[in-house]
């Protein structure tokens, strides 16, 4: 017996138009980075890809017509997304020169293995190939732009 | 209502199921929460990604004028139609058009082609400049700071993404077959929707990665 309860079909021009959109959101994308807003290039871009991420999960991966129990574990997701970088981001942000600046800042650090910094000079050696390379590449820069 | 019900072979319903609604939402989460797994995996290397565009700003500007932003936009409009083409294939067989069907997917597994083909092109001219991930990094002509770990993030993350669609191709003609010999109908076509789920997320990661590499300010 067949069941009655089939998912419903949605109208062609549905997907059509979300389509359409999608490529329409990626030209504006592709638009606004062609001027300079500083910091605000990265939140434009994000939040139209946001936008872009949305429309593909409620219509193309049907989540808008679909039990919520799917959003809601996709939510989740993202939930712990959120968390994983943001905690991330704080913890190296708010190291004093190693976190933000230029490489310039960290080299400074690194041949001057500052007092009372004791705890992050052994945990540079501990992220070893991660460090490295900045060493590596500082000693470059160093040599050639010497301002 | 079909006058071939599903039980042109056996009934696809497992008998640990109550009914077909209940097999087909089961198969749904399970697919939710692998889809899971995929946005955590790719989430830990966008994580890594925020930590090195942290460290080295000036290096992430600068490296990216070596990426081709035409190539990474005709890529992402190429993934956006294919994930057009993937869910009007589900269309046509919940209206049992299997014709229509087959052909949609045909034409996603090209688009996909397309993709791979355009990051070939893309890979093989950074290996013949030597614009290669860290320490076999040996291109001279880019002013500032030596790029090696943006070229690390960037071979690791499109490659992984570029993995997924090459899977995604073999799902897809895995399902080609399976329809082809009848298999599916507008009462029962399940794995092809969740193939489809997991196309859109390949999609969805590029959506991400397109902007990420390709245009920072």
């Amino acid at each position: 017996m067949s069941e009655h309860n089939k998912p419903h079909v949605l109208p062609l021009s549905t997907y059509l138009t979300v389509g359409g959109l999608l490529l329409a959101l990626t030209v504006v994308t592709v638009l606004v980075a062609q001027f300079h807003f500083g910091e605000w290039n990265l939140i434009v871009a994000m939040a139209v890809a946001a936008v872009k991420a949305t429309l593909v999960l409620l219509f193309f991966m049907h989540l808008k017509y679909d039990n919520k129990m799917y959003t809601y574990a996709f939510l989740i997701s993202i939930a712990f997304l959120a968390v994983f970088i943001t905690f991330t981001m704080i913890d190296t942000m708010t190291r004093d020169e190693f976190g933000r600046g230029s490489i310039d800042k960290q080299v400074q650090y690194q041949s001057a293995p500052a007092h009372g910094e004791h705890g992050t000079a052994e945990n540079k050696s501990a992220e070893g190939d991660t460090s490295k390379p900045a060493l590596h590449t500082a000693d470059t820069t160093k040599a050639e732009s010497h301002k | 209502m079909s006058s071939h019900d599903t039980h042109s072979h056996t009934s696809p319903l497992q008998h640990h199921f109550a009914d077909m609604e209940q097999q087909r939402e089961s198969a749904k989460l399970g697919m939710w929460l692998f889809l899971l797994t995929e946005v955590l995996l790719f989430g830990g290397l966008f994580c890594a990604y925020a930590i090195y565009r942290a460290w080295h700003p000036e290096m992430f500007s600068n490296a990216h004028t070596l990426l081709n932003v035409w190539l990474g936009a005709t890529n992402t409009v190429v993934l956006i139609t294919s994930s057009v083409t993937m869910a009007l294939s589900i269309r046509s067989l919940q209206l049992n058009q299997k014709k229509q069907a087959i052909w949609y997917i045909y034409t996603t597994i090209a688009l996909a082609g397309v993709f791979l083909v355009i990051k070939y092109f893309e890979y093989s001219h950074k290996i013949h400049l030597g614009q290669l991930p860290g320490k076999f990094y040996t291109y001279q002509g880019l002013e500032g700071t030596n790029p090696h770990v943006f070229f690390s993030v960037y071979f690791m993350m499109t490659g992984l993404h570029g993995f997924h669609v090459l899977c995604g191709i073999g799902a897809m003609i895995w399902l080609l077959r399976r329809i082809k010999a009848n298999e599916f109908n507008s009462e029962y076509y399940t794995p092809v929707e969740m193939t489809g789920l997991y196309w859109h997320l390949v999609d969805l990661i590029w959506i991400f990665l397109f902007p990420l590499f390709y245009l920072i300010g």
